[in-house]
């Protein structure tokens, strides 16, 4: 039989085909021009500002551009001092929020996954709460006329400090943690460990800890940013923070606060960096994305 | 006493009785399966004995001691489960070795018994990699050998071959029964898969609501049913129900039919008896030594490769039995008239629920 003796089917004949194929190649270009032009769009949206202040951070120098702000403001005791304190703070409550929230995380999904809602509302609270509330409540609990006057010694305030940074870090941190123990089959994962002769320490040390490391550094990266920026439990508590000394930079400097706000973005791109990079440097967490 | 003792274990859920009064010895180096439907118990007894449950009530003993206050990282058992639970982090040769590393073994034995236990699954040259860059089936093996590895007391296999696709459930079936005969270990084996637990144990223990329905080795679970669960779960049957007309010479008539089934009956005459008949205990025709004809008519043919199974309505009874397929006989047609030969001796008695 010969391919002319076949019946005509309903498929197209390539003049046809070809005659849609042109009609569909505009309607794809105008498609793909209007997204190019959605994205710069959301670009300029996004970038302009940021230029704007990096522009204007430039400008202390009356007739050139130059990285005096920067300079002044690296240079100014003060704010070494504050930086220095908020990084050391944000290190003790980045290892503070992950000793409380990752066992807890753990045991949750383990022995109680019923309870998991109630976790999930304690911790989105400090999201509720605002933080001057937390804050006064801290100072009441523990002022130099109460039971436990943390409030009486420069190291009290700096652990109590610490704990209401972590306070404020835990709905990030918790977060962060459970949406990496979620990737994980944490149950099977622990009873394999356990029926291998590992106690709980082995399990979150080496079984645990690697497999959440990326969601822990995520939590950690923002915990750092929330303590780098806060302002009112360091001011109520008098503490030498970096949050308070941006307020007082921004009221009384003109490009300073600019070169600040272009440091802190600069950290926090930095951290989303590292996330990253760190993603890639494991080798089990390359197969997860 | 047996070498991994479960006496007379019970386990309850809040007012649920999961497992009810089960006892069960196995010998060293047996192969026993748990077999039952989902919620029957199979995995909560396997879980008490690897100490992930405590029992309500009752006892675990390895080679004489009571292991069940202890822990499940101090009763030195292997476990493979379901969904494999490799440790993404660790490589092969890592995860293999984990146990021996935690049970504070010297570098070089650990090496020597993670080389060793590679070879035995097949995978000597993976130790490099990651669970991910497995397959569902190596993934499984580097399991097995991970268990393996600690030479724990006794093996527990909750499962292990269900996420895998058929072809590797039976390649995998046989290579995990080669190894546990190699190594002479005691292990328990979990499963619903009856095709598993028969062609694997050494002996079957079908499980229905927290009870063992029976305990035996595989050709008397499939041949000599205790129950009417038993003869149901594991495998097809078709069920009759007989009148008993001489106890002793165990002969019964069904359907009008005089039979003498070949073994005295416990029930009095005049009373009913549940008989089973297998799909391969009935014959298309009429044949020789088989004295007992049922008059049917086809009503549904499944054709299944190597087997053909038919199903043909007697006096209201589905009856279903099985046939080769010859290239050159095709199958009975639906409607048709035929005979249906069997052995009285074929019927299986059931014993009363």
């Amino acid at each position: 039989m010969t391919d002319s003796s076949l019946p005509a089917g309903p498929s197209p004949t390539p003049s046809v085909a070809k005659a849609a194929q042109t009609m569909a190649r505009p309607r794809r270009t105008v498609g793909w021009a209007l997204s190019w032009v959605v994205f710069i769009l959301g670009m300029i949206y996004f970038a302009l500002p940021l230029i704007g202040m990096i522009e204007f951070s430039l400008r202390k120098r009356r007739d050139a551009y130059s990285f005096d702000a920067y300079t002044s403001v690296i240079g100014d005791p003060q704010f070494q001092a504050t930086f220095s304190y908020s990084v050391v703070m944000s290190v003790v409550t980045i290892f503070l929020g992950m000793a409380l929230v990752l066992p807890a995380a753990l045991w949750v999904r383990i022995r109680l996954p019923g309870m998991r809602p109630v976790i999930e509302f304690i911790t989105l609270l400090p999201l509720v709460i605002p933080v001057i509330v937390i804050a006064f409540g801290y100072l009441r609990m523990f002022n130099t006329s109460s039971l436990l006057p943390m409030t009486g010694s420069i190291t009290g305030t700096n652990i109590l400090l610490a704990f209401g940074y972590a306070t404020l870090a835990l709905p990030y941190m918790y977060r962060a943690i459970d949406n990496g123990l979620r990737t994980l089959d944490v149950q099977a994962l622990t009873e394999a460990a356990q029926i291998l002769g590992a106690g709980w320490f082995t399990i979150i040390f080496r079984i645990m800890l690697p497999n959440v490391f990326t969601a822990l550094l995520s939590g950690a990266f923002l915990t750092f940013s929330i303590v780098l920026g806060e302002y009112v439990f360091a001011a109520l508590l008098d503490r030498p923070a970096f949050g308070p000394y941006m307020i007082w930079a921004g009221s009384n400097q003109a490009y300073e606060p600019a070169a600040l706000a272009v440091i802190a973005f600069t950290i926090t791109w930095g951290c989303m960096g590292l996330i990253q990079l760190a993603g890639r440097l494991f080798p089990h967490t390359r197969a997860k994305r | 006493m047996a070498y991994l003792d479960i006496d007379h274990l019970e386990k309850s859920f809040g007012a649920t009785r999961v497992v009810k009064d089960f006892s069960l010895g196995v010998e060293k180096g047996e192969f026993i399966s748990l077999l039952g439907p989902s919620g029957c118990g199979k995995t909560t007894v396997l879980r008490v004995v690897a100490g992930f449950e405590a029992p309500s009530a009752g006892a675990i003993r390895i080679d004489g001691q009571d292991v069940t206050a202890l822990r499940p990282n101090q009763r030195n058992i292997g476990m493979v489960f379901q969904a494999y639970a490799l440790f993404p982090n660790l490589t092969v040769a890592q995860n293999v070795g984990f146990g021996l590393k935690v049970a504070g073994a010297g570098r070089a034995e650990a090496a020597d018994r993670v080389k060793e236990m590679l070879h035995l699954i097949g995978l000597p040259d993976l130790g490099a990699r990651y669970p991910f860059q497995l397959s569902g089936g190596q993934q499984q093996r580097v399991a097995l050998a991970r268990a393996l590895a600690p030479r724990p007391r006794v093996l527990l296999l909750d499962e292990p071959l269900s996420a895998l696709d058929a072809k590797i459930r039976v390649s995998l079936r046989q290579e995990i029964r080669q190894i546990q005969q190699q190594l002479g270990i005691t292990t328990i084996f979990v499963t619903h898969d009856q095709e598993e637990a028969l062609s694997m144990s050494d002996r079957v223990v079908v499980m229905n609501g927290g009870i063992a329905e029976q305990v035996g080795a595989p050709f008397d679970i499939y041949n000599r049913p205790a129950t009417r669960f038993v003869a149901g779960f594991v495998g097809t049957h078709t069920a009759f129900d007989a009148v008993v007309t001489d106890p002793d010479a165990g002969a019964v008539t069904l359907g009008g039919t005089q039979m003498v089934l070949g073994q005295s009956l416990a029930a009095k005459r005049g009373a009913t008896v549940h008989l089973a008949l297998r799909p391969e205990a009935a014959h298309l025709g009429r044949v020789d030594g088989r004295e007992t004809v049922l008059t049917g008519q086809i009503s549904q043919v499944n054709f299944m490769g190597s087997i053909i199974r038919v199903t043909a309505m007697v006096g209201g009874t589905a009856v279903t039995l099985d046939t080769f397929n010859r290239p050159d006989t095709p199958p009975p047609p639906v409607g048709s008239n035929v005979d249906i030969s069997v052995a009285a001796r074929d019927f299986i008695v059931l014993e009363a629920d």
